[in-house]
């Protein structure tokens, strides 16, 4: 636990829990509208704009939310198109992304550690100011999720519908994309833009396994990402290992203890309910006057 | 004459160059309860989809409460029950939760839901008989019940018009009559019904007028039709087109 005495450390934790929080707040609406690997496209997206940071020796995470935030709003125009070159207009994308990427590290001839960092996070380069930018725009990502929570569940449960009730269905969409470039980048130092997609799924896929309603999902779901966080970062701390994979493992260690006990239950209770006893047939005074 | 609630004047829709109606005039009034039937690939279900303004119009124009489609915002007086409900990627959603979705036309985005949007949630639910389900998970439920769900959402909202595609396709009896009854209830309390349908069952007798779409247009505007043929054997409830242009061969396997 001294480990933690260290500033460099608090401020590690700090911004992991934050991460932790806000990630599967935004995640389950990816989830909801099957787009769970859309993280990682725009953390590929985010790659490019670290690399023009580091050679324009300007803010590597600045850049990178920029240029993720333009790439958001491209794969959002191609997927409100529903074009059927989507798919490969997507793949392009992430690609050239990531290619870009290397290339301008690469270029900015900074060190090769430099690169890993933003691609699996690490702990000890988040300063001061880059904690202020992640708790800063961490809440308000997490307070635009639950306050809009019931527009943005319309709209990615059933977008038609969300339409004709009037809902502004393009802006909701668009915020979706951007809070998600953004929250992929806030997340780069600390978990990485590689693994920064596993924080926003893995704690909804956890959840929804044994929950029944989308508010309870969120909640159980925000709660994992919190101690995949926390939990991740001890253990980065502690066994010298990079953050981002130890808060993964330990997001996926949850989803495999979960889905176990949840299974488990499933078989105790149908022993428990003897199979003799169907289930009730559906109910036919349902004639209302 | 009550005032118009629908008016569509010459509305065309095509797909990729190929026409899926042509020059569709047709006008809904206040407390009608219209049926749009047609074959599979006639035109129904775009008829009514591009009245709400989701299929684009190539050509015409649709009006919604005396207000061109496009400027039309009061979406709160309007309450839609799409075909079936959505996967939603596997996130589950309480009966409960979708159906006070049904609230956002009125509420905003931005208000919090408050004691009246509950009430309205609760009645809605009884309305169609979903009360005890409103905890469970809406994937849970039966094919119909979620339809329930649906209509239960679109009640929600306390609209005036009530469209609907196709809500009975593939609903169980019990659920068509739940239906049916919510649908009586709505129709007394003043409103308005727009309802795509293959087959009428329960919901016949409600059922104020027909429009009969066959091949991109309307060949029959008046009573629902009797069945004929085949068509009107006791075990065979669809209500088909028949139009007069129809060839007769179509129904006479």
């Amino acid at each position: 636990m001294e480990l933690f005495q260290y500033p460099y450390m608090q401020r590690a934790l700090i911004a992991a829990l934050v991460i932790g929080l806000a990630a599967p707040a935004l995640g389950i609406y990816l989830v909801q509208r099957r787009l769970a690997l859309i993280g990682d496209g725009i953390g590929h997206v985010a790659l490019t704009g670290v690399g023009a940071g580091l050679l324009l020796n300007r803010s590597p995470v600045l850049v990178a939310v920029i240029v993720a935030t333009l790439g958001a709003i491209a794969i959002e125009l191609v997927r409100s198109r529903g074009r059927t070159s989507g798919d490969l207009a997507l793949a392009l994308l992430f690609y050239g992304g990531i290619a870009g990427g290397v290339m301008l590290v690469g270029l900015s001839h900074s060190p090769s550690a430099n690169l890993n960092a933003y691609l699996f996070g690490s702990l000890t380069t988040i300063s001061p100011t880059d904690l202020t930018t992640i708790v800063v725009l961490g809440v308000v990502i997490l307070v635009a999720m639950l306050v809009l929570r019931p527009a943005l569940f319309a709209v990615s449960h059933d977008e038609e519908y969300a339409r004709v009730s009037g809902l502004p269905v393009r802006t909701l969409n668009m915020l979706i994309a951007i809070t998600t470039a953004v929250t992929v980048t806030i997340a780069m130092r600390a978990v990485g833009v590689l693994l920064i997609s596993a924080l926003m799924v893995v704690p909804v896929a956890s959840a929804q396994q044994v929950t029944r309603g989308f508010r309870s999902t969120m909640t159980a779901a925000m709660a994992l990402g919190l101690f995949a966080a926390g939990s991740g970062v001890w253990v980065a701390a502690n066994a010298d290992t990079a953050p981002g994979a130890s808060v993964v493992l330990m997001a996926i260690a949850s989803f495999l203890v979960i889905a176990l006990a949840a299974a488990g239950w499933r078989v105790l209770r149908r022993r428990r309910v003897p199979a003799a006893a169907p289930a009730a047939p559906e109910p036919h005074e349902v004639l209302i006057g | 004459m009550n005032p118009p609630v629908i008016t569509v004047a010459h509305a065309a829709v095509g797909y990729d160059g190929r026409a899926v109606l042509r020059d569709v005039s047709l006008t809904v009034t206040a407390g009608e309860v219209v049926a749009v039937l047609g074959a599979n690939g006639s035109g129904k279900s775009t008829l009514v989809r591009s009245v709400l303004g989701l299929v684009p119009l190539s050509a015409g124009s649709v009006t919604l409460f005396d207000r061109p489609l496009r400027r039309f915002r009061q979406w709160e007086r309007i309450g839609y029950v799409p075909q079936r409900l959505g996967a939603g990627g596997g996130v589950p959603a309480t009966v409960r939760e979708v159906v006070a979705s049904g609230r956002l036309a009125r509420r905003g985005i931005l208000r919090p839901p408050g004691a009246a949007d509950r009430t309205e949630v609760d009645r809605a639910l009884h309305a169609v008989g979903l009360a005890d389900r409103a905890n469970d998970a809406v994937a849970t439920l039966s094919g119909g019940q979620q339809q329930r769900t649906l209509i239960a959402r679109a009640l929600a909202g306390r609209p005036e018009l009530l469209v609907l595609d196709e809500p009975t396709a593939g609903v169980d009896a019990a659920s068509q009559e739940a239906f049916a009854g919510a649908l009586r209830e709505f129709v007394t309390d003043g409103g308005t019904v727009l309802l795509v349908a293959h087959e009428l069952g329960p919901l016949r007798p409600v059922i104020s007028r027909a429009i009969v779409v066959h091949d991109g247009s309307i060949c029959h505007d008046g009573p629902v039709p009797e069945p004929a043929g085949h068509h009107a054997e006791p075990d065979h409830d669809h209500v088909h087109p028949h139009c007069d242009d129809e060839p007769a061969r179509l129904w006479s396997i």
